[in-house]
C-alpha cells in the first residue's frame, strides 16, 4: 500500500474506533486544513451514513470571514451538524479578563469555551486534528488521549497503546481527546488534499491582503483584530496562510503560490517548520505547548 | 513510495539520540527554526557544541531531568521511504514504553556502545523486539570512533550477538557499524572504515524488504461499526465498517462470523461510496453479507475455509505495566481486536528474566514491567491467531475494570487444553 493509503485507512480506522467506543463523539472543526483533512476521512469511513458526532467550532471571535464563510458551506453541503460555541460569550459570562497587550491573543481562552462546550453536550470524546510533527508535546500524545474532567493531559500517566488497540474506557467527567492523524506530517496533510482534490478557504493560496509588519511576521490587519502599534508597518504584500487560526496568533507567508503544486513547492522547499513560521503561541516560551495541554488545551 | 516504522533501542549512553538527530539531520529534515531552538537550549551548557540529542528530548520534565519519560513519535522521508521513528527509552523501568513502540514496527534498530559489546540492556531490547514478532532486526554498533574503527571490534561484537540471537525468535538480523556522533555510516558512507561493505544505516531503512511482513493468507475482519442509514433510499443497507487485519477477502467468499459462527457470503465490498471486486490486509473498508444476520461491534469475520482459534482458555505472553501488582485469580477486561470480555488469570506458568531468558517458576503474581507466561479464562469465547503466526490478530490488552488503565500487553499464542 502506498504510504498516503495507509495513513488514511489508520485514520478512517481511529475514527471509527470513536464512533464505536464513545456514546457522544464530536469532531472539532476550525475550518483550517488538519480539519478539513478529518472531515473528507469522516466521508470515507462513515458514508452512505451520516457522521455519528457533530462539528464542533470554538470561535474565538478573531476568526477570517473566509474560514468562517467555508466552515459554513462545508457544513451545510454535507448535510451535517454544525455547532458553534463562542469565546465571547464565555469571556462575558464567566467574567474572564482578556489578554492584553502587544501579542495578545485569545487562543488560550479557547480551553475554556471548549470545556464548556463539553460540559454542555456532555461529549465524551472529542476528535481532533493535532499531529504529532507539529511540536514537541504532541510528539509524546498518544492517539487517543485520556483528559480528566478539567481536560489535563498528565504525560506521566498516559495509557499503554498497543498495536491497533485503543483503550477509550473512562468515567464519568472524563474526556478522550482522539488524534487520527497524528501520524501524519504537514506535508503529509497537503500530498492528500492534493491526490484527494480537497476544497481548501483561498486563504491557503497567495492573495493580495493588508498586513501588518511586526517584528519581522506579517499579521493580518483583518477585522482590527492586532493593533497597529509604533513600530509596525502597514504592508501590503502578496501573501498565503500555511496555517489557519485565531487572526491574532497566525502570521501570513510571502508567496507566489495560487495553487495546490505551487504551495506544496514551497513546503518542500521551506527552511521552516509550520509553527516556527506562522504561529505566535508556541514561541512564548520553550515549553508553552506542553503547558497549554496541561492545562485542558486541544 | 510506502512506509517504515521503526523502533530505537537504547539509551542516551548509547548515541540514540545523537543518532535520531542524525538521521534527521542528515536527512534534511531538521528546519532552520528547530535547529536554531536547539541551539538556544545548548547555549546553557558548557560546552558551547550543538547537541543534536535535545531534538529529541521532549517535555520540560524531561530536560529537567536529563531523562525520556515516554514514547516519542519523529518523521522524516526520503525519496525512497516516509519513516515513522518510534523513539522509547531504554532504562529498566521503561520496558512498557519500549513495548507499546515496538507493537506497531517492522523494524526495530539496537543500539550497541563499540566499547561495551552485548550488555544487559541489549539483551532486554532484544528479547523484547523478538516477543513483540518485529520481522527486521538491526544492530548498529555506535562509537565505533571510539574504538580505532576497528574491524576487529565490530566482528567480535557480531559474533557476541549472533550468540545471544540464537536463543532468541528473531527475523532477519543486519550489523551495521557507525559513529552517530560523526555521521560515518548513518546516511553517508564512511571514509574511516573501508573494510565494511555493506550498506549504510538509512540506506538499509530505504530498502529492506517489507511486503512479506503482512499476513496474506488469513483473512480477518474486526467489525468496528454497523452503518447504517435508515434512510428513505438506503432502508435495508447494512454495512459492517472495520479495518481488514490480515488475508484478502473476495466478493463471493463464504465467510462466518466469530464467536457465533453463523455463515453467509460477501456480496459487496465498499469504499468510498464505490464497490471494489476484493480488499487486503490495511485497507478500511466496508463490507456487506448476503444474509441478514445478527452482526455487531466485537464480532471478528473470517473465511469459512480458514479459521482462528475459538476459546475461552488461553495462553500467551504478557507484559505487566501496572504499578499495582498482578495476582493469579485477578480479574480484567481482554480487548482482542474490537472485542472486550471479562477474563481472570488462571495461572502464571513462568516469569521471564529479561536479562538471561531464565524461566521462573512458581510465581503468583506479577511486578510492573514483568514479562511472563499467562492462562487466562475468559468469560466470552475469543478468537485469534497464535501471535507467532499471525501478528496483526493475536495481540491483545488487559484493562483494569476499575481505573480503566491499560494495565498489560498479551501476545496471545493458543487454547489450554
Amino acid at each position: 500500500m502506498d504510504y498516503l493509503d495507509q495513513l488514511e485507512s489508520e485514520a478512517i480506522h481511529i475514527m471509527r474506533e470513536v464512533a464505536g467506543q464513545f456514546e457522544r463523539p464530536a469532531l472539532l472543526f476550525s475550518g483550517g486544513k488538519d480539519s478539513i483533512t478529518l472531515v473528507h476521512l469522516a466521508r470515507k469511513a462513515f458514508r452512505p451514513g451520516k457522521f455519528p458526532f457533530p462539528l464542533v467550532h470554538i470561535d474565538t471571535g478573531h476568526n477570517f470571514q473566509e474560514a468562517l464563510d467555508f466552515r459554513d458551506w462545508l457544513a451545510n453541503s454535507l448535510g451535517e451538524r454544525l455547532v458553534v460555541r463562542y469565546v465571547e460569550d464565555t469571556i462575558r459570562e464567566k467574567n474572564l479578563r482578556e489578554p492584553t497587550g502587544r501579542n495578545a491573543t485569545r487562543n488560550g481562552l479557547q480551553t475554556f469555551t471548549l470545556l464548556d462546550a463539553i460540559e454542555e453536550f456532555e461529549f465524551d470524546c472529542c476528535i481532533g486534528g493535532a499531529r504529532r510533527d507539529e511540536e514537541k508535546a504532541r510528539a509524546k500524545e498518544r492517539v487517543f488521549s485520556v483528559r480528566d474532567e478539567f481536560g489535563s493531559w498528565d504525560p506521566k500517566r498516559q495509557r499503554p497503546e498497543l498495536w491497533n488497540l485503543y483503550n477509550g474506557r473512562i468515567h464519568k467527567g472524563e474526556n478522550v481527546r482522539v488524534f487520527p492523524i497524528s501520524n501524519w506530517t504537514e506535508l503529509d496533510v497537503w500530498n492528500y488534499i492534493r491526490r484527494e482534490n480537497i476544497a481548501l478557504p483561498r486563504l491557503y493560496f497567495a492573495h493580495d491582503r493588508e498586513l501588518l509588519l511586526r517584528d519581522g511576521k506579517l499579521m493580518a490587519t483583518a477585522n482590527g483584530v492586532i493593533k497597529p502599534e509604533p513600530g509596525d508597518e502597514v504592508v501590503t504584500r502578496k501573501v498565503r496562510f500555511r496555517t489557519v487560526g485565531d487572526i491574532s496568533c497566525t502570521a501570513a507567508s510571502e508567496s507566489e503560490a495560487d495553487t495546490l503544486d505551487d504551495v506544496i513547492a514551497e513546503i518542500q522547499a521551506t527552511r521552516i517548520s509550520e509553527r516556527g513560521e506562522t504561529r505566535m503561541d508556541d514561541q512564548l516560551s520553550e515549553a508553552a505547548m506542553e503547558d497549554r495541554k496541561k492545562g485542558g488545551y486541544f | 513510495m510506502d512506509l517504515l516504522r521503526f523502533i530505537t533501542c537504547g539509551s542516551v549512553d548509547d548515541g540514540k539520540s545523537t543518532l535520531i538527530g542524525r538521521l534527521l539531520y542528515d536527512s534534511k529534515s531538521i528546519l532552520a527554526d528547530q535547529l536554531a531552538a536547539i541551539e538556544r537550549a545548548t547555549k546553557g551548557r558548557d560546552d558551547g557544541s550543538v547537541d543534536l540529542a535535545l531534538l529529541t528530548d521532549g517535555l520540560r520534565s524531561e530536560r529537567e531531568q536529563g531523562i525520556t519519560i515516554d514514547v516519542a513519535y519523529r518523521y522524516f522521508q526520503t525519496p525512497e521511504r516516509k519513516f515513522i521513528i518510534v523513539d522509547a527509552p531504554g532504562h529498566i523501568q521503561y520496558t512498557r514504553n519500549m513495548v507499546t513502540g515496538a507493537s506497531n514496527c517492522q523494524l526495530a534498530i539496537v543500539l550497541i556502545d563499540a566499547r561495551h559489546g552485548v550488555v544487559e540492556q541489549t539483551r532486554r531490547h532484544s528479547l523484547i523486539a523478538s516477543l513483540l514478532g518485529i520481522p527486521h532486526l538491526v544492530v548498529a554498533v555506535n562509537k565505533m570512533d571510539l574504538v580505532d574503527h576497528s574491524q576487529d571490534v565490530f566482528s567480535n561484537i557480531c559474533i557476541q550477538y549472533a550468540e545471544l540471537a540464537k536463543k532468541l525468535n528473531v527475523g532477519e538480523v543486519t550489523f551495521v557499524p557507525i559513529s552517530a556522533l560523526n555521521g560515518d555510516n548513518v546516511v553517508d558512507r564512511s571514509e574511516k572504515m573501508p573494510w565494511y561493505d555493506g550498506p549504510t544505516l538509512l540506506h538499509h531503512l530505504e530498502m529492506v524488504e517489507l511486503s512479506n511482513d503482512t499476513n496474506l493468507t488469513l483473512p480477518r475482519f474486526p467489525v468496528q461499526f454497523v452503518i447504517r442509514p435508515q434512510t428513505t433510499e438506503l432502508h435495508d443497507y447494512r454495512g459492517y465498517a472495520g479495518k481488514i487485519n490480515s488475508g484478502t477477502f473476495r466478493v463471493g467468499d463464504a465467510v462466518t462470523v466469530l464467536p457465533s459462527g453463523q455463515t453467509s457470503t460477501i456480496s459487496r465490498i465498499e469504499f468510498n461510496e464505490a464497490d471494489l471486486p476484493e480488499a487486503e490486509a490495511g485497507q478500511s473498508v466496508i463490507l456487506h453479507l448476503a444474509d441478514d444476520i445478527d452482526i455487531s461491534r466485537g464480532d471478528l469475520i473470517v473465511a469459512s475455509d480458514n479459521q482462528p482459534t475459538v476459546t475461552q482458555t488461553v495462553e500467551g505472553m504478557l507484559c505487566w505495566m501496572d504499578t499495582k501488582e498482578l495476582k493469579v485469580g485477578s480479574k480484567y477486561v481482554l480487548q482482542v481486536g474490537t472485542a472486550r470480555t471479562r477474563c481472570s488469570v488462571r495461572e502464571i506458568p513462568y516469569q521471564l528474566n529479561i536479562e538471561t531468558y531464565e524461566q521462573v517458576e512458581d510465581v503468583e503474581s506479577l511486578k510492573l514491567n514483568a514479562l511472563a507466561r499467562v492462562v487466562l479464562r475468559t468469560a466470552q469465547p475469543i478468537a485469534f491467531d497464535p501471535y507467532s503466526v499471525n501478528r496483526t490478530n493475536g495481540g491483545a490488552i488487559l484493562i483494569d475494570e476499575t481505573s480503566n488503565v491499560t494495565v498489560g500487553a498479551v501476545m496471545l499464542e493458543g487454547e489450554v487444553g
